[in-house]
């Protein structure tokens, strides 16, 4: 029966998948380079050794690596239910803003290692109020989670301005570079000679185990499932659509919010005002490209983060604008919701 | 003249149609029978441009024709009446017409509307939004539109599925004054009363290919056994359960006011017993529906109480220990999770551990299909089932504790066979102080299988007795109004 999947037949069909869309987005990259006169291969080379080049540089491809998978990782909670939570740069905001409220607060006298984990507590408890606010929104007023997450999203960049220009000021001068530099002690540690603090891929991993896990292995995962199918049928399951719904946001606004956290703890070591970098967003086309599936997601996750560490390098070697990583990004994602729209399609009519 | 020569249809290995041959001569009606998988959608798709064919010939008037897409299809003047009508729900009646019309002249099409309304019969307000509209209304409205758009050869797919009977016969006499016209019809139907009643010729499929073709008169046996391999038993009105002294009360209601639906319900009281089986017969949205969805807790009436199983209903949220369950007619977009197995559906449905294991529900999920016959595996989703199978996996999802079975058109789409297996299925699990209401468009379905029927009009029960003691004209009589309450 042509219904009944076995795994060799995914696997096949799931590497014709990949080899596509690297064909179609690279081909169409390239094409593109070759009408500009660029010489694919010199882009090539210059992405690569920009970012595997050094250990310093590999390193810098980690620091995006760790927050874009955390923040794929909530998304994958709220795309399996069914939702577009455009809102997660706020939730990531809002998890940095959480973070540093408890990191200012070292009159508490507590130990650092302490305070820092109470403070990433704080961050996805605060992502996750922000990603529930928008669920709230959208169960109680019948707000769709895309406008409503959008416009929480200008509210959460509103109030990090007014916290670093306002209250949360640098002693004397209130300065968009954002707020003072917390104390050495509440820096995640970072080993010297590296860039990024080792705890903060224990985390980014153990965050997506636990997703991945909790998607596929619970019944609440299911359940999520579930809704995201079809909520109309969820109640004769008894199942709650709006709750189950609500709970993936909190989840998912929960690691967004951790995502902003160690950008806070690990990255900036302050709160400034860009602090999410767009890595929701960021997110939200690397979750598209694995095709909502969390599987990929890692590995995705580290390619982005190759390319756009690596084209730092490119107005240095090339003079070219670092922006054409974003256009790769893009090729690849729109060959991807090709290839899937194609295969659909091609079932649909069977 | 159709004619449809030889046609096969692959789906990579799987072989729809193996060589399908039928000649639609125009000023007659084809019937185009067949159980569910026979290969009478994939036809139709193909005659239709919807999908291509393997190999094989349609020829129009003499004419070879490639038919590679719906507008070709289209403008050879084929013309195809959904099951679903294909429309704009929130566009009003004369909208809906005049979209497809070759120029854009609202107050010309008006008038066209006017005037095809009065030569079929039909009554519908140009002004109404599509959605507020039966589904036989709807189709009232394609049929018109497909005619307006010079459509000589009409494929109609189980047009009278989810109909009131006042529709059917409308339609009915519309195929007929259609037929005197000069065109052709083809008539997918697995309801072999309405071919006898209304085709001139019927061609019978099985397994992709034509094995039967009869003129009027027909023999029926002969059909039913070129459908099936055996005969199916007719009319399996198998014992019905002890309904001399319906036990204790499983569902009551007592002076429920509703306005949901488009006749809600008015002042409805009514109590069924253990050992029911009550057939809701009426016209589509005559309130069947909103009595089967505020019995489930579906939705809270606005006025009087009901009592389910003892208890104010409401779904059960977080109990796994479901005594009612409610089977929508609309399967795919209302009871099940596209996209999901069946062992995931089974997961879902069932008593389950927070946490799963590899293998949780696989010997549960293997049992139930092997017991419902489904036709699938434990990973197959549940999109890729017929129609068919998705109700026998709906019906292996009651839990044996369910005293309560709801259900809206239990058999719909179903062939013979399949809807004698549900049945049977159904009396062998109803629990001893359990009960079974179901709402059906088929007079014949609830006379054969229910122990009492409501007769359902404009929101009122004006109809309340033993099947055994009432006959399909008072029934008929009682859904059009027609019956003053006793």
């Amino acid at each position: 029966m042509n219904s009944t999947r076995n795994l060799p037949q995914m696997l096949l069909g799931q590497a014709r998948d990949i080899l596509l869309i690297s064909l179609l987005a690279l081909g169409a990259v390239c094409c593109l380079l070759l009408a500009l006169g660029i010489s694919p291969a010199d882009i090539a080379s210059t992405l690569a050794t920009g970012a595997v080049g050094s250990w310093l540089k590999f390193n810098h491809v980690l620091t995006v690596w760790v927050p874009l998978l955390l923040c794929c990782c909530g998304l994958l909670f709220t795309f399996r239910a069914g939702l577009w939570n455009i809102g997660i740069e706020g939730q990531v905001i809002l998890g940095a803003i959480g973070t540093t409220l408890l990191l200012r607060a070292d009159s508490l006298g507590l130990p650092p290692s302490l305070l820092i984990g109470l403070a990433l507590c704080a961050g996805f408890i605060s992502g996750g109020l922000w990603g529930g606010f928008a669920g709230l929104l959208k169960n109680r007023g019948g707000v769709n989670e895309i406008f409503g997450g959008l416009g929480l999203n200008f509210v959460a960049q509103g109030f990090i301005l007014w916290l670093i220009l306002g209250p949360w000021k640098r002693e004397g001068i209130a300065s968009m570079s954002g707020t003072d530099l917390f104390a050495r002690e509440l820096w995640m540690y970072t080993p010297p000679g590296w860039r990024v603090a080792p705890a903060s891929i224990v985390i980014a991993i153990c965050a997506f185990l636990v997703t991945w896990y909790i998607l596929s292995r619970t019944r609440f995962g299911l359940r999520v499932k579930a809704v995201g199918a079809n909520p109309a049928a969820a109640p004769l399951y008894s199942i709650r659509p709006d709750r189950t719904g609500l709970a993936a946001m909190i989840l998912g606004g929960g690691i967004a919010g951790i995502a902003g956290g160690l950008q806070v703890t690990c990255v900036y070591h302050r709160l400034l005002p860009p602090i999410s970098s767009g890595y929701g967003y960021l997110a939200l086309l690397v979750v598209m490209l694995a095709n909502y599936k969390a599987g990929p997601v890692p590995i995705i996750c580290l390619l982005f983060a190759a390319l756009a560490a690596g084209s730092i390098q490119l107005p240095i070697t090339l003079q070219l604008d670092s922006s054409l990583s974003g256009v790769i990004q893009g090729a690849c994602v729109v060959a991807a919701l090709l290839v899937y729209g194609w295969r659909k399609s091609r079932k649909g009519g069977a | 003249m159709l004619e449809i020569i030889e046609i096969t249809k692959h789906f990579g290995p799987v072989q729809a149609l193996k060589g399908v041959t039928l000649t639609a001569r125009p000023g007659s009606i084809h019937g185009i029978v067949g159980e569910n998988g026979a290969g009478k959608s994939t036809l139709m798709k193909i005659v239709t441009g919807y999908q291509s064919r393997t190999d094989g010939t349609i020829r129009l008037d003499g004419q070879d024709m490639a038919m590679a897409s719906p507008r070709e299809a289209a403008e050879s003047g084929i013309g195809m009446l959904y099951q679903e009508p294909l429309d704009f729900p929130q566009l009003s009646v004369l909208d809906n017409f005049i979209a497809g019309a070759d120029a854009f002249e609202p107050d010309v099409q008006k008038a066209v509307l006017a005037s095809l309304q009065v030569g079929f019969g039909f009554h519908l307000d140009p002004r109404q939004k599509m959605q507020e509209l039966t589904v036989g209304e709807r189709q009232q409205l394609e049929l018109l539109r497909l005619i307006r758009n010079g459509a000589r050869i009409l494929i109609l797919d189980e047009p009278t599925t989810g109909i009131s009977t006042r529709q059917k016969s409308q339609l009915f006499s519309a195929l007929k004054k259609l037929r005197e016209d000069g065109a052709t019809i083809l008539l997918v139907s697995h309801k072999i009363d309405e071919i006898e009643q209304l085709c001139d010729e019927v061609t019978v499929l099985r397994a992709g290919l034509t094995v039967a073709w009869q003129q009027q008169p027909f023999d029926r046996r002969k059909l039913l056994s070129a459908m099936f391999d055996t005969v199916p038993q007719q009319n399996d009105t198998a014992p019905k359960v002890a309904t001399s002294v319906p036990g204790k009360s499983v569902l009551v209601f007592d002076e429920v006011h509703s306005s949901v639906g488009r006749s809600g319900m008015k002042g409805i009281t009514i109590t069924i017993g253990a050992g029911e089986i009550v057939g809701l017969a009426g016209v589509d949205g005559s309130g069947q529906s909103v009595f089967l969805k505020a019995a489930y807790g579906l939705l809270a009436p606005e006025q009087g109480n009901v009592t389910t199983l003892g208890r104010i209903p409401g779904p059960e949220y977080g109990s796994t220990k479901n005594e009612k369950v409610f089977l929508p007619s609309d399967r795919l977009s209302e009871a099940l999770f596209p996209g999901l197995s069946i062992r995931e559906h089974h997961l879902l449905a069932g008593e389950t551990p927070q946490f799963l294991a590899r293998n949780s529900g696989i010997s549960q999920t293997q049992q139930a299909i092997a017991t419902a016959s489904i036709r699938g595996s434990v990973n197959t989703q549940v999109e890729d089932l017929s129609g068919g199978n998705q109700q026998r996996l709906l019906l292996s999802l009651i839990p044996p504790q369910t005293q309560l079975i709801l259900m809206e058109n239990p058999t719909r789409g179903l062939d013979v066979q399949s809807a004698a297996w549900t049945w049977r299925y159904l009396r062998e699990r109803l629990h001893p102080e359990g009960a079974i209401v179901f709402a059906s468009p088929e007079l014949e379905e609830i006379l054969s299988q229910a122990t009492r029927v409501l007769a359902f009009y404009n929101g009122k029960i004006l109809l309340d007795k033993k099947t055994s003691e009432t006959s399909q004209e008072e029934i008929s009589l009682a859904i059009t109004g027609q019956l003053n309450r006793p």
